[in-house]
């Protein structure tokens, strides 16, 4: 052996070349994802969550819900029929974090939205078996008892808006996002009237179905509601998406 | 503490290792108990009892936290620094350092299990304690490399012993991964939850990046350092190759950061980068056979020991299921096999077949053949040993083979097309075809639970006895001092 023994009889020597052995595989995976253009596709229609669809979407993660559903659609004949359109990078690209999940207890979420009505999701969250009988999913009672937090929906947001998620705080910015997304879009992702925002969409969607009262279905529904639909594949023919993988 | 032992407690800190390995034996336990829990959960969905603080959801995370982190982490602990004393001939660092590590280990496990029941989760797979704790975890093992430099770098011999290469790797390779993967932003100061400063493709690669990682550094790197320590000298005789040894090293540290991407096979993810996962993740094969041949031929020349010593039976046994797990792995990571097992069951029973069989195995036998020495006795009951190996193995056993009918039969279910090119199957047929395979996955965790109950009570009577033994000899001392 090529003098191992000068690596085995020095502990700095051994440190340092375990570090540079152990941080190569990382640096060429990761790095190039955040620069190489193609990694997310050029699409219309994604936008950030809304206050109340972003609480519920914190109420996701909270119960773990990744724990037993994906939110990725491979690219698959039979994903295709059961799901919809594969999924795109660009359609997580506001997750943090992100909920690809790995496991499919139940089924793939990704393009849940608009596929049940909002009472069928209430009645399913609370007692799942009692419209799907086979189903192993635990009851979620408590999301209708408990009433959502949402007094530090602006907070929230400002952290999101660190991370890099394009809420508005000044003029600039809301104009920017204007330009972006449109006006009605861009007036729900105003940190400014956040919580005035998620009340309003609350009470036009009453997802909960309880008129008068958030409770922490009404925003995880909302967010069930938003999954998937953002983007109108009715617009791209499928070489579009292909130049991207 | 004065009596026969007193050149060794002098010599080696060995208090530390006591409590690293009671603690061990503690999260084991436990986290094997919430494992059996949740198992039945999925069976019978009843047990979820609409109590939030124990749903499917919540609870997984502490399986997985007590599993990987409370007893697989507390046994690295305390193997890591019974290994490095005794191979280095030196005492550890320092005691009050090596005391923090404990305690601070120790407390973000309860504060994170605790917090995953009340709703506090990061929702990334292994790494979801919150913010707070996250950086408790840092500081704890910044102080844990420290304690572990100084110690080699006091050794009475001039060269590091494999073993100690292994955890050294592992004690970066997790200081890496745990900092990089749990980069976020507060929601405020005061605020227990917090955003990942990655999103969407970036962030899953991360993740995974961290999440493979865990299982390549964290449950495999590591557990082969406390292989290259217990297997030779519970053998009796010198590790098979020493060539192979620096080869499969270097090989396996390097190669293993390339991998995590094969979780994300067919995903958003680009082609490039999953590619090259599938690729490494089969060169992959090579040196962690490479160690498993190592582990295996040690025992070349001594093969009798298999018949007559249960804690072998236990190392070689575990050798023989990290060397198939390693087969199954960089199988699973080519995309055509990926296509049908990736979201089921197949890698839950493969992910058990490495974490029980593997990680499990190895640390049982070395605990077997160190906590007596700890204590300075002999083990209050060989017989319980095979009891408790042929549980495990049975448990094993049951476990796997149930995963694979689950994860392969739901998997081709999902994919079967009728006669006129519609699906075959509804996503719930498919649940209700793994109830069985779900009751029996429950029993055979079963199985391994009571196998480590029984473990925990071997060693409770030994140092119970140890105890009783050290009294005695004190009483003899004080009486024989009292007449002199």
């Amino acid at each position: 052996m090529m003098k191992h023994e000068s690596i085995e009889t020095n502990a700095g020597l051994l440190l340092v070349l375990t570090m540079l052995a152990i941080s190569i595989g990382g640096l060429v995976e990761i790095v190039p994802l955040f620069y190489i253009d193609e990694t997310i596709e050029k699409v219309e229609g994604v936008r950030p969550y809304t206050p109340l669809e972003q609480r519920g979407r914190d109420i996701y993660v909270r119960e773990g819900c990744y724990t037993c559903h994906s939110q990725m659609v491979r690219p698959f004949r039979d994903e295709d029929l059961r799901y919809g359109h594969y999924s795109l990078a660009a359609e997580s690209q506001y997750d943090h974090p992100f909920q690809w999940g790995s496991k499919r207890t139940g089924p793939d979420l990704a393009r849940v939205g608009g596929k049940y009505s909002n009472e069928w999701h209430v009645q399913h969250l609370v007692a799942p078996r009692s419209v799907v009988p086979e189903s192993i999913m635990p009851n979620y009672p408590w999301l209708l008892e408990n009433d959502l937090a949402y007094s530090d929906i602006a907070n929230r947001m400002r952290a999101l808006k660190a991370v890099g998620v394009p809420y508005s705080l000044t003029d600039d910015e809301y104009q920017a996002n204007v330009e972006k997304f449109g006006e009605d879009v861009a007036r729900l992702l105003d940190i400014n009237n956040a919580e005035a925002n998620l009340l309003a969409q609350a009470q036009a969607g009453n997802y909960d179905g309880i008129p008068g009262r958030v409770t922490e279905m009404e925003a995880l529904v909302a967010y069930l509601q938003v999954l998937g639909t953002m983007v109108d594949f009715s617009r791209y023919d499928e070489d579009y998406f292909v130049q991207f993988r | 503490m004065a009596h026969s032992a007193v050149t060794s407690t002098d010599q080696y800190n060995y208090e530390i290792i006591k409590k690293f390995a009671i603690m061990a034996v503690v999260w084991a336990v436990l986290g094997m108990g919430a494992g059996v829990y949740i198992a039945s959960e999925l069976a019978w969905p009843f047990l979820n009892f609409d109590i939030a603080e124990i749903t499917f959801g919540r609870l997984r995370p502490v399986h997985t936290t007590l599993v990987i982190f409370g007893f697989g982490g507390n046994a690295l602990f305390a193997t890591s620094y019974y290994v490095v004393q005794r191979t280095c001939q030196a005492r550890l660092y320092s005691d009050a350092l090596a005391g923090f590590t404990f305690w601070g280990w120790n407390l973000s496990l309860v504060l994170g299990v605790v917090g995953y029941m009340a709703g506090y989760s990061q929702g990334r797979e292994y790494a979801e304690f919150i913010w707070p704790i996250d950086l408790l975890i840092a500081v704890t093992w910044v102080v844990y490399f420290w304690v572990f430099v100084q110690t080699l770098r006091r050794r009475s011999q001039p060269h590091i012993y494999v073993a100690n290469w292994f955890y050294l790797a592992f004690i970066l390779a997790t200081a890496l991964l745990h900092i990089f993967n749990n980069l976020a932003v507060p929601v405020s100061l005061f605020s227990l939850e917090s955003y990942s400063l990655f999103s969407g493709v970036q962030d899953a690669m991360t993740q995974w990046w961290y999440g493979h990682n865990a299982v390549g550094f964290f449950l495999t790197a590591a557990f082969l350092g406390m292989m290259y320590y217990f297997v030779p000298k519970q053998a009796g005789r010198p590790v098979y190759s020493y060539r192979l040894s620096i080869i499969h090293f270097w090989a396996l540290i390097f190669l293993y950061m390339w991998v995590g991407a094969h979780h994300l096979h067919w995903t958003a993810l680009p082609d490039w980068t999953s590619s090259l996962a599938a690729t490494f993740s089969i060169l992959l094969l090579l040196p962690s056979w490479g160690g498993m041949i190592n582990g295996i031929m040690t025992l070349s020349g001594a093969w009798d020991k298999l018949r007559s010593d249960p804690i072998m039976l236990f190392l070689i046994t575990s050798l023989s299921f990290y060397g198939m797990s390693t087969f199954e792995g960089p199988m699973m990571s080519l995309k055509s096999v990926n296509a049908l097992s990736h979201y089921t069951d197949w890698t839950v029973g493969h992910v058990h077949s490495g974490a029980l069989g593997w990680v499990a195995m190895v640390s049982i036998g070395s605990f077997y053949h160190m906590v007596p020495r700890l204590w300075d006795t002999k083990i209050y009951s060989v017989k319980l040993i095979y009891v408790h190996f042929f549980l495990a193995t049975i448990g094993i056993v049951l476990y796997i083979t149930s995963m694979w009918v689950a994860g392969i039969g739901q998997g081709l279910m999902l994919r079967a097309f009728d006669e006129y090119g519609n699906l075959a199957y509804t996503f719930v047929e498919s649940v209700t075809f793994l109830h069985g395979p779900y009751v029996v996955r429950a029993i055979g965790g079963m199985f391994f639970l009571t196998g480590a109950v029984i473990m925990a009570y071997n060693f409770y009577m030994t140092v119970r006895a140890a105890k009783r033994e050290q009294a005695a000899i004190e009483a003899k001392i004080a009486a024989k001092m009292a007449n002199a």
